[in-house]
């Protein structure tokens, strides 16, 4: 009876968004009469900062601190239409339409900021910090809060912009069945290094390498954060989690906690992470979004890593104790393959 | 169904809460009390989100009787902050990324909180341990792990009195 450790790898791409329809979500931005930015939203952030990176998405692309404005993603039936957050598509589909919706509210702000220093809106740039100014002259300024209570009192505009993302519906060739369901890619690669139990059958990670190319990272701290979180939920497809787990009987399945078996805080490994930023054409500032992609590569690497260690295959997920026992018997023992 | 009236502190205060015969801690706490940051998660003391100490000791309290608190401490993290100042715990789990869905995290804090009050050193094994009952689906528990240990390093003074 012995350990047996294996090395796996896994590469993949993996489609941002899809095209059922055209993939449309919708953004409305507008100012208050305060000169902060609402978006109002039907998408929903999970968790991962959805609302953080519209919220940045929007700031650049008006001018404007990203402090003046404010996310709201508070209901599906008043606010604009959002195909949904799945398919990792949040931070491409969303952003893009609050950039088109930023856009447009940036033009009205110019123009109200143009009545009133009485300029061109073309010779007009924004700070950044809530001001407007006259190109190579700072001092022709007027802040943004003063445009947005000129255009709401005196000039009777609305500072606000419409945007949308939509794809044009794929059509498929009857012929080949060939069509061009997604407009870019993400792209992962995964080593994974296992530890294989051949008396228990127990599958333990001892470390994971892995590089990400998700466009440009709009926020590296989020991009992290989902790159870790994600891989680490890929261990638990690849190894525990099923509503089915051993035999054929659906009654014999979990029924709680107690027998749906995540890995807990004591079953992580150190993985070290790439993160490589080839900005999207069509990304909002170059951005696809890391997504579920952050989980895929982990599967295949592990039922890699696992045949390294005792020449295995094991075609269906996940890789149980059980499963890797059967297999063990069925083949008469681990036979380690070469080491790569 | 006659109610029994139950007497404790909460995070602090006295309170008292009239109970079902029967009811759980997390009931009481949620609805008698109206304090929600310990969550509902399992109901059966396995994921850890309602993880609220007990006299400075982690109990899980959907399967802790409300009746067996009376008299006693209860802390959940709804108390950890004192004012605007949040906990140490609370700015490392802010500044190390340590909360996604934050679903758990009401949990991981009261884990973490009743480790560092006994253990204001510990190693990283230790806080493994600490959190073992904890169940995270989105973090990979490495960030709340290293956010665990960055409180606990930012020395002596960090605990409020």
């Amino acid at each position: 009876m012995a350990k047996h450790r294996g090395r796996g790898m896994a590469a993949i791409n993996y489609p941002i968004g899809m095209n059922l329809g055209g993939d449309p979500s919708q953004a409305l931005v507008h100012s208050n009469p305060s000169g902060k930015f609402t978006v109002a939203l039907s998408s929903i952030d999970l968790g991962q900062g959805m609302k953080s990176v519209t919220r940045q998405i929007c700031a650049e692309t008006l001018g404007v601190p990203v402090e003046d404005v404010y996310v709201d993603t508070a209901d599906s039936d008043t606010g604009p239409h959002c195909m949904g957050s799945f398919a990792s598509r949040g931070t491409h589909r969303v952003g893009n339409a609050v950039m088109a919706a930023a856009r447009e509210a940036r033009g009205v702000m110019m123009e109200a900021a143009a009545e009133e220093l009485e300029v061109n809106a073309s010779d007009l740039e924004t700070d950044g910090r809530g001001n407007i100014h006259v190109k190579g002259a700072p001092h022709r300024s007027i802040a943004v809060k003063d445009v947005a209570i000129a255009a709401q009192f005196k000039q009777g505009k609305t500072i606000s912009g419409r945007g949308i993302f939509l794809v044009p519906l794929s059509e498929v060739d009857p012929e080949t069945g060939e069509m061009s369901p997604a407009t870019c890619y993400a792209h992962a690669c995964l080593v994974a290094e296992i530890e294989v139990d051949d008396e228990t059958g127990e599958v333990a990670m001892v470390r994971m390498d892995s590089a990400y190319e998700l466009g440009r990272a709009l926020n590296p701290k989020l991009v992290e954060q989902q790159l870790v979180g994600g891989a680490w939920m890929g261990v638990s497809h690849a190894l525990y989690e099923t509503p089915e787990p051993y035999y054929p009987d659906p009654s014999h399945g979990p029924r709680d906690f107690n027998e749906y078996v995540m890995p807990g805080p004591g079953d992580i490994c150190p993985h070290d992470i790439a993160v490589l930023e080839r900005p999207a054409p069509d990304g909002p500032f170059g951005g696809k979004g890391p997504g579920e992609m952050c989980a895929n590569p982990v599967l295949p690497a592990v039922a890699n890593a696992i045949f390294n260690a005792i020449g295995v295959r094991i075609n269906d997920l996940p890789i149980t104790p059980e499963k890797v026992l059967r297999a063990l018997k069925a083949q008469g023992g681990a036979r380690p393959q070469a080491r790569r | 169904m006659s109610k029994t009236p139950v007497q404790f502190r909460h995070n602090g205060v006295d309170v008292a809460v009239f109970v079902d015969g029967g009811a759980n801690l997390l009931t009481a706490i949620r609805e008698g009390v109206g304090d929600t940051a310990p969550k509902f998660g399992c109901g059966q003391g396995t994921c850890g989100v309602c993880t609220v100490l007990i006299d400075g000791e982690p109990h899980l309290s959907c399967i802790t009787l409300a009746e067996a608190v009376a008299g006693r401490s209860v802390e959940t993290a709804d108390g950890l902050k004192n004012g605007p100042d949040l906990h140490p715990l609370q700015r490392a789990f802010m500044e190390h990324f340590a909360a996604q869905c934050g679903f758990c995290t009401p949990g991981m804090l009261m884990a973490a909180k009743a480790l560092l009050d006994k253990n204001p050193a510990p190693s990283r094994a230790e806080v493994v341990e600490a959190i073992g009952g904890n169940i995270c689906r989105c973090t990979g528990y490495e960030p709340i792990i290293n956010a665990v240990l960055a409180a606990a390093s930012a020395g002596p003074g960090r605990q409020r009195a």
